[in-house]
């Protein structure tokens, strides 16, 4: 049997969007090191049922940090303090015995809760919907490298396309700004030759969509800190300059 | 029977205004606005810092503060009327720190729209202590400009000010011990301001190389520091008695406000 921990947790309760949260206190004794922060909660969740309590509700799919639906806010800290992980990922081992732990969910506006834990994250569906994608023809698959593209290229394309849209970035910015989600998402396209065709009107429809939403950045830099998938706010130099690019010359007209 | 989810629609933080002509159009938007910020606070740095090298001319004495401010008034020689060129200057100053604040004022609420505050503590790991106060040493340097511009433009503030004496006039505010105190706490202020926005606009003009990106954040921190200095020095050296009036007579350079322009 691995170590175990008592921890103090406050923990976000709120009946539905329009409803009034406020902090339910529980112990949560006897938690094994080895559990995920999301284990923990299901431990909590079975011992609240047992007791005749609502389980606390909380998003979560793949625990394996690959589909962004997880997240919360832990210790004020969005995805809790490990760098470059989620929630899911996140393991009880690296808190200590008898620590208070506060979860919330993400807030922002255009984030609202559901349910506890829980958001409404169709904002970045959104902004998704206004650009991200590209057109190709169907028909028999084209053959792999047939386009050749340089590999600095294909990398930083991989790396913006590492995000998995957990929200992580707007719930961590004092602005509630989603530049570095819709950075991201701009970024793996328009720097590969097939994102082309779309890039300038892909880069306003995104970046005005966004604006919709969410705030307007200053430049802090918590949205890379928080962020599981460590995009880097270069992307959001990138998007900037292509969104003044696409504004002004009216490229579209001559693609790139 | 199908089933009728309620599609609650996902709040928005702004109403689409019709697109205005090309370039305002710009200006519609946060990054456009962002884009304002940067090129006025650009403007803005470059007035800061021409204006604190300027002032340095107080080091060597009454006489040379004086045939500066004269020549400030001479920019473009015989070509333009006199305090032509100054007063082009001047209009373009304002106009570009309208523009910064309204650009600043309009994101702010913007932000402030999308903003929810959590109810447990933030705990930040990268915002510094400039970067989240920006919106209140914006207001300070506002505020400073203004009372500047009373204390030393118009000499609302003092019965020993000389118009065309602006030697005298510093000496004369610095050396009551709460104006050096308000210009000591409005500078530092500045100098914070400057710290956050001069690396913060690189970022939002888009000018990202990764074989300068690590000298943006060293050419705030170097910029901030000269401005901090400059600045600083003039009411600590004429409250240390390193800038004085003993060989100098109140109001001899002035000129009457009419031949002044
Ligand atoms: S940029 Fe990072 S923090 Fe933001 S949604 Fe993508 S993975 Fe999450
Ligand atoms: S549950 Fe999929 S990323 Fe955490």
């Amino acid at each position: 049997m691995s170590k175990t921990l008592n921890l103090k947790l406050k923990i976000w309760r709120q009946s539905g969007p329009h409803a009034q949260g406020a902090f339910l206190e529980v112990d949560a004794n006897d938690i094994p090191e080895d559990a995920s922060f999301l284990e923990m909660l299901d431990i909590v969740n079975e011992r609240l049922i047992a007791d005749d309590v609502e389980p606390i509700t909380f998003g979560h799919d793949c625990r394996e940090g690959i589909c962004g639906t997880c997240g919360v806010m832990i210790n004020g800290q969005a995805h809790g303090p490990e760098k470059a992980t989620t929630t899911c990922q996140l393991h009880m081992r690296k808190f200590n015995d008898g620590d208070q732990i506060v979860v919330e969910p993400w807030k922002a506006t255009s984030f609202p809760v559901l349910k506890d834990l829980m958001v409404d994250r169709r904002a970045f569906d959104r902004i998704v919907e206004a650009g991200g994608y590209i057109s190709a023809p169907t028909g028999t698959a084209p053959d792999a490298n047939e386009i050749p593209i340089p590999k600095e290229v294909a990398d930083s394309s991989m790396d913006a396309a590492a995000c998995i849209g957990c929200g992580a970035c707007v719930a961590a910015c004092p602005n509630s700004a989603a530049q570095l989600f819709t950075s991201a998402k701009l970024h793996h396209l328009n720097v590969l030759p097939q994102g082309q065709p779309e890039r300038w009107r892909r880069t306003e429809a995104m970046v005005e969509t966004m604006e919709d939403f969410f705030g307007s950045c200053t430049n802090h830099g918590e949205c890379h800190e928080a962020c599981p998938k460590e995009i880097s706010l270069d992307f959001i130099a990138f998007m900037n300059r292509d969104y003044v690019r696409a504004k002004i010359t009216n490229r579209s007209l001559a693609s790139q | 029977m199908a089933q009728t989810i309620a599609d609650h629609s996902v709040p928005t933080v702004r109403k689409r205004a019709p697109q205005l002509p090309w370039p305002l159009n710009l200006y519609q938007t946060a990054i456009g606005k962002k884009y304002a910020m940067a090129l006025t606070g650009i403007g803005l740095l470059g007035f800061v810092v021409v204006h604190m090298i300027g002032n340095l001319h107080l080091y060597e004495g009454p006489t040379e503060v004086h045939e500066y401010a004269e020549a400030l008034r001479d920019l473009g020689g015989h070509l333009v009327p006199r305090t032509g060129v100054l007063w082009v200057l001047r209009l373009g100053l304002i106009a570009m720190f309208a523009t910064h604040i309204h650009a600043a004022y309009s994101l702010s609420r913007m932000s402030h729209k999308a903003d929810k505050s959590y109810v447990g503590k933030r705990d930040f790991v990268a915002a510094n202590f400039a970067s989240r106060t920006m919106r209140w040493t914006g207001p300070i340097v506002l505020l400073y400009v203004l009372f500047h511009l009373a204390d030393l433009t118009w000499g609302w503030l003092n019965d020993d000010w000389y118009a065309g004496d602006p030697y005298n006039n510093v000496y004369v505010s610095l050396s009551a011990l709460p104006i050096a105190i308000i210009y000591i706490v409005a500078n530092v202020a500045l100098a914070v301001h400057i710290f956050h926005g001069a690396w913060s606009m690189f970022q939002t003009l888009g000018i990202n190389n990764p074989k300068y990106n690590g000298m943006r954040k060293g050419f705030a921190r170097g910029i901030a520091g000269l401005i901090l200095i400059g600045n600083l020095s003039f009411p600590l050296a004429v409250q240390g008695g390193l800038i004085d009036i003993d060989n100098h007579t109140p109001g001899s350079y002035a000129i009457d406000t009419e031949e002044n322009g």
